[in-house]
């Protein structure tokens, strides 16, 4: 049974002896991050638990559950309003949103909500743990997520520099432009380097993916000798710190005539993601059946046919996952292509490379932006596939 | 076998879209800073010289940055693939004594001026190195924020400003690079500007102008690429940092930005062109008519059009004329202007390179302090 289907725990009004430290305490760590803003942490972290230890109280002792809502409607006016006063319209979304988030925990913590959801016999110490783990793993994902996310409306800026401005803070709609967007599908540099990256990744896939599918293929057979030591130096490009391979492979590839080709860079990147295709289907070989590829041959396939008709559908989800590895792996690699390619080969990445170093313009930004869609719609769509495939199999096996 | 079908026709279409176009044609591989300058010589003289010959496919590499590296490498590798290259002027004595630059005659590869002087007479004493062929004069200057500028003090026009922190409080941006911040401190130090290398070359003298650093330590955000300043001025992160003219330019006229030039103490340097030595007969042809057309009388000024930067052709300064698309007059913009030109250095070139190992060892041993 899941716990949360059922209130099991009695909630009812702590003491305030309880509530109102937890809140003011909340209060002062955000009254620290509005005090630095207007000049005193001191004062925001004193301002901070007062106003928050007596805005708790008020809402619980005094308003209580009968008046929750224009208790906590209050709670957002009041911020809003304060959020305003300190810094305009940004202010009063910051404050509204903060005055929300407090009205709600004011009532979650006095009121015992917070064990509503939990089974009963848990300790203090126990569900503090239940809801620390849970501030973590957010804490963590914002840590992951905020850089990407900090550049999408900065992609917008309508001016040439990686900063809000004013106007993008007041909600202007002066400060935003999709010029850095026109800029990246006018400039004749962005569309070059965007047509190199799109001719070489997909070139650079099917080679890795044939090359590696093949090999982990080979690999799992048991009579393979030095298996393991074949496996590890087909591995390696994934090991060796990439400056080390592009530096070896600038000097091998000038000799044989490579170095600053077209098929120069699809190998290079090509041996990038060869270990990625050989590590996703190696771990999909190893549920796969080998009496199925014996039964084949019994019924007269030849091993061509065997592989395409009978192993290739059942490893495809491998497959396709190492594929697409390697294909971000061609498609957001600079190091390597920087020393292979020469400036006829200038991928997207490198392009973001120089453009950050020489001109911080914010087209990088839009590019950036775009480059997520991309890669959220590339991850989406692989990923519906293998469900459906997945339930393909499923019902009809074999 | 419908797998199979779809598996060889994605692997048929794939390849055969990544092969086309794959093979170039007469390729002229030109390698520059990026940026609102390479977009200038483009302008200037890349989409003239595509007009003229459309056979030849322009190709740009922003890698002058790395140049001096990339070049030994290359000869390393026995695999040349730049054609012409824009290094600042030390770049190309380094490369030139090292033999990775071509040396150039200047009365034979490249145009008279349209004065009628000859080439050599027409760059004057800017042809610092046999192997190289100047485009521009640039400084590295100072702005500042002008709506930053404390009440009561007048808008700094002074080097020594810079180390006046309690005038102008604030955050500096320096150039995480000993040249220049040397010679400014030891200027702001007390010693005359015609002894400043002398002191500079002595124990003491480095030791003065890092003492004199160390004043404004804590104030000072370094930078290393040209567009951090303009970045760093932009959000208001500083006060006045250094940077290149041309950038300053570009965020005053073009970006609109609250901040002005200061131009005391501008240091001079010349930016320019070099052919990698070793280059196959067809490509090195190809080169030097480019070079041959990119670099005389009409083109040079023309780039003044685009960026601030001065031509470094005699000839081409009357020819300097308005904006391409601000129309304003592009000569008070220039470095060498008069009125901006008033107390200036020229980068020393003999002095560094004595030194730079020597100096550039402690400056960064005293950043890591």
């Amino acid at each position: 049974m899941v716990a949360s289907d059922i209130v099991i725990t009695e909630t009812g009004r702590k003491p305030a002896g309880f509530y109102v430290p937890v809140v003011a305490a909340a209060g002062a760590f955000f009254g620290v991050f509005v005090g630095a803003a207007n000049g005193s942490t001191l004062m925001g972290l004193l301002g901070g638990a007062v106003i928050l230890a007596v805005l708790a109280f008020v809402l619980v002792d005094v308003l209580g559950t009968g008046q929750e809502k224009a208790g906590r409607w209050g709670s957002i006016a009041l911020f809003a309003v304060a959020g305003m006063l300190l810094g305009g319209v940004p202010g009063l979304v910051v404050g509204g949103l903060a005055g929300w988030f407090f009205g709600w925990f004011a009532y979650w913590v006095g009121f015992n909500r917070y064990r509503a959801k939990l089974v009963p016999y848990l300790t203090s110490g126990q569900v503090l743990w239940y809801y620390t783990f849970r501030v973590i793993c957010g804490v963590i994902f914002f840590f992951l997520i905020a850089p990407i996310v900090v550049v999408m409306p900065l992609s917008f800026n309508a001016e040439n520099f990686f900063t809000f401005t004013p106007e993008m803070l007041r909600f202007d709609p002066e400060g935003y432009s999709f010029k850095h967007y026109r800029d990246f599908f006018n400039n004749p540099d962005w569309q070059q380097a965007l047509w190199n990256s799109v001719r070489i990744a997909p070139v650079a896939t099917i080679l890795s993916v044939s090359f590696g599918t093949l090999a982990a293929i080979g690999l799992s057979q048991p009579h393979v000798p030095f298996r393991r030591a074949i496996m590890a130096i087909l591995i390696s490009p994934m090991i060796v710190p990439l400056i080390i391979s592009a530096a070896g492979m600038y000097f091998f590839y000038s000799r044989l005539g490579l170095q600053g080709t077209y098929w120069g860079v699809v190998l290079a990147h090509a041996v990038l993601g060869i270990p990625f295709v050989i590590i996703t289907v190696t771990a999909t070989l190893v549920g796969f059946d080998r009496s199925l590829t014996r039964a084949a041959a019994n019924m007269g396939a030849n091993p061509v046919t065997t592989f395409f008709r009978v192993q290739m559908p059942l490893i495809l989800p491998g497959v396709i996952s190492g594929g697409l590895f390697a294909f971000i792996t061609s498609f957001d690699e600079v190091v390597v292509v920087l020393f292979v390619g020469s400036a006829g080969q200038k991928t997207l990445p490198w392009q973001m490379f120089t453009g950050l170093r020489e001109q911080i313009s914010p087209t990088i930004l839009a590019v950036a932006t775009i480059l997520v869609g991309i890669s959220i719609a590339l991850l989406t769509t692989v990923e519906l596939l293998r469900r459906r495939s997945e339930r393909l199999r499923g019902m009809s096996p074999g | 076998m419908k797998l199979t079908k779809t598996l060889m026709t994605t692997t048929a279409l794939t390849v055969a879209a990544g092969m086309a176009h794959a093979e170039m044609a007469d390729s002229l591989t030109l390698v520059s800073w990026g940026g609102a300058y390479q977009a200038s010589q483009t302008k200037a003289y890349a989409d003239p010289y595509k007009e003229m010959h459309p056979e030849v496919e322009i190709v740009w590499d922003e890698s002058s940055n790395e140049a001096v590296a990339k070049l030994r490498a290359m000869n390393e590798a026995g695999n040349i693939t730049w054609d012409v290259v824009d290094v600042v002027a030390s770049d190309a004595i380094r490369l030139c004594d090292e033999g990775l630059a071509m040396e150039i005659d200047p009365d034979e590869m490249l145009a008279e001026g349209d004065d009628g002087s000859s080439a050599e007479d027409d760059f004057g004493d800017l042809l610092v190195s046999d192997c190289f062929i100047p485009q521009i004069v640039y400084s590295t200057t100072f702005g500042y924020r002008t709506d930053m500028v404390p009440e009561g003090a007048g808008a700094p026009d002074d080097i020594c400003d810079v180390f006046d922190t309690e005038t102008y409080p604030g955050k500096r941006s320096l150039e995480k690079r000993p040249i220049n911040n040397m010679e400014w401190a030891l200027l702001c130090d007390g010693v005359a500007k015609d002894e400043v290398y002398d002191v500079l070359g002595t124990e003491e003298g480095q030791e003065r102008a890092l003492a004199k650093l160390d004043t404004i330590k804590d104030d000072v955000i370094w930078w290393s690429a040209g567009a951090d300043t303009p970045q760093l001025l932009a959000d208001g992160e500083v006060f006045m940092g250094s940077t290149y003219n041309g950038r300053l330019f570009s965020v005053i006229e073009e970006q609109k930005q609250p901040v002005a030039m200061m131009w005391d103490a501008q240091v001079f340097d010349l930016d320019g062109w070099i052919i990698p030595s070793g280059l196959p007969e067809d490509r090195l042809a190809r080169a030097l008519d480019f070079i041959m057309f990119a670099t005389d009388t009409q083109r040079l000024a023309d780039q003044a059009k685009y960026i601030s930067y001065g031509p470094a052709r005699h000839s081409s300064a009357p020819l300097v004329g308005k904006h391409a698309d601000l129309g304003i007059e592009m000569g008070p913009h220039m470095p060498t202007d008069p009125a901006n030109a008033k107390n200036t250095f020229l980068y020393n070139y003999e002095f560094w390179a004595d030194y730079r190992d020597d100096i550039d060892a402690k400056f960064q041993a005293w950043l890591a302090k």
